[in-house]
């Protein structure tokens, strides 16, 4: 079993243990090692970061032009959910996969698949949190004389803002998880050294590690983000 | 026709013909595709997926049920949605390999821990989504707790619950991809060997888990809506039942 899962292991450069001997070669969570070895996940960490932000970025960007547009035309709000709703549920390999012949092998397979994984949060959230905002404060504007851009960019947008980051968070965990699948396009990332040796669990560990804190950073770059301009809700509370 | 457009036509059309029709490996020494192995290994996908989500029901409906009813440890049954979102799946599955091994019991294991975080959390949310003045009314009716939860509650979170276990199918039917680094064969097989399955193995096992996975949605979306009390239907029309994770960040603004 081992020797077929090896076999068929990809990259080869984790896989490299040191002549089975010691702690990697007994399987062990092999700290020292791993610690010695960081070399080996720098590069992947850092494709792992390009894979993760850009695509929630042209996502973010994406999934809000649509989501101010669908807020003011409300027609569009049923199709634009159901075409989201339909591209998230094909699951991410397969997306790499159909989109391989298109796109070719690498990163641009991924970062397209990527993206339109994100756009279903972030649309939502979006929508979910116009349509939150307080009548009363809509009417307010409406009284002092806003147009109906002046209503959206200075009333409208800045209430939802905490809506609209939380699907920004949330995106960014759920790509960072996804894109540990995006070797499988071809592009780098954590994935590929999870693959190249899944069963040594030092590897596995480092990976997993490494992971979570790029989720928790990414979390937390858009929660500082998000309470440097809502400086209103800080005060209340 | 560009020969590059008619070059992704032909990849498409080579995959799709995998699935129906046998073919030599990349070596040449056996046999790959055709409906009998992209059946079994269909037929094994949808077992170990199909297990795995119930397991996670079993495990988490009850649970959900009671804290939903008593409203409490909000913070850990929403909670667990945040930490299941946050745990890359392929980390769970390699995290299980490494140091549980693999087979079939450790591959639904590590499947049911992901389906779990959606149900745990739909359940909840969709019980303290129930009206607190029906609530009252059937209290004052004299229901005891266990009919409140039976008669009045459950009816009316069922819609959100299947929401819940829709969430949890479609990623798991979506991870079963991984199951063979784990030992099982599954649709992810030709998609994983890709030197013994050619690319169109892996075109082919794609577009079959992509019509698994939509159908299951739409199958649930059903479901959704079936299930959904005619009179909560005309409270809320037009607006569709919630599916997706969102759901719980309405309520509970993250921290």
């Amino acid at each position: 079993m081992l020797t077929t899962i090896i076999a068929q292991g990809g990259g080869g450069f984790v896989r490299d243990r040191g002549g089975g001997t010691g702690c990697p070669g007994n399987n062990g969570i092999c700290l020292d090692w791993i610690l010695h070895h960081l070399d080996r996940y720098q590069t992947p960490f850092f494709e792992h970061v390009y894979l993760s932000i850009v695509p929630v970025a042209i996502g973010f960007a994406i999934a809000l032009t649509l989501g101010l547009t669908a807020h003011r035309l409300r027609w569009l709000i049923t199709p634009l959910t159901g075409l989201t709703s339909a591209l998230y549920t094909v699951p991410s390999i397969a997306a790499f996969l159909l989109l391989l012949p298109i796109t070719g092998r690498g990163n641009d397979t991924a970062i397209v698949a990527l993206t339109a994984y994100t756009l279903v949060i972030i649309f939502r959230n979006v929508i979910t949190g116009l349509a939150g905002v307080p009548q009363d404060s809509v009417d307010a504007a409406r009284g002092m004389g806003l147009t109906s851009r002046q209503l959206l960019f200075r009333v409208e947008v800045p209430l939802a803002l905490p809506e609209i980051l939380a699907g920004l968070r949330i995106a960014a965990a759920t790509t960072v998880g996804l894109a540990a699948f995006a070797y499988l396009a071809g592009a780098g990332g954590l994935g590929r050294n999870i693959d190249a040796d899944i069963s040594f669990r030092g590897n596995v560990l480092a990976c997993g590690v490494l992971l979570t804190l790029l989720a928790a950073a990414l979390d937390l770059i858009v929660l500082t983000f998000q309470r440097f301009v809502t400086p209103w809700r800080r005060a209340a509370s | 026709m560009t020969p590059v457009l008619a070059s992704i036509l032909e990849t498409f059309r080579d995959g799709l013909e995998f699935i129906f029709q046998q073919r030599e490996s990349g070596a040449g020494t056996v046999n790959v595709g055709g409906l009998h192995e992209v059946a079994h290994l269909t037929g094994n996908h949808l077992a170990v997926s199909f297990l795995a989500v119930v397991v996670a029901i079993i495990v988490s409906v009850p649970i959900g049920l009671w804290l939903g009813h008593l409203g409490r440890a909000e913070f850990l049954a929403i909670g667990v949605a945040n930490i299941g979102r946050a745990v890359p799946a392929l980390a769970i599955i390699a995290f299980f390999v490494a140091f549980l091994g693999t087979g079939f019991r450790n591959i639904t294991f590590a499947l049911t821990l992901l389906a779990i975080p959606p149900i745990l959390t739909n359940t909840y949310v969709g019980m303290r989504q129930v009206d607190r003045e029906l609530v009252d009314a059937a209290r004052g009716q004299g229901l005891s707790g266990s009919q409140i939860v039976r008669q009045v509650e459950l009816p009316l979170a069922l819609a959100t619950i299947f929401g819940g276990v829709r969430i949890s199918a479609v990623t798991v039917l979506a991870t079963a991809i991984i199951a063979p680094r784990a030992g099982l064969d599954t649709l992810g097989t030709p998609i994983i060997s890709s030197e013994v399955y050619g690319e169109a193995g892996q075109i082919g096992a794609a577009i079959v888990i992509a019509v698994l996975t939509l159908t299951t949605d739409a199958g649930f979306a059903l479901v959704q809506r079936l299930v959904t009390p005619k009179g909560l239907k005309v409270a809320i029309r037009g607006s569709r039942p919630s599916r997706t994770w969102p759901i719980s960040i309405r309520r509970v603004q993250l921290p």
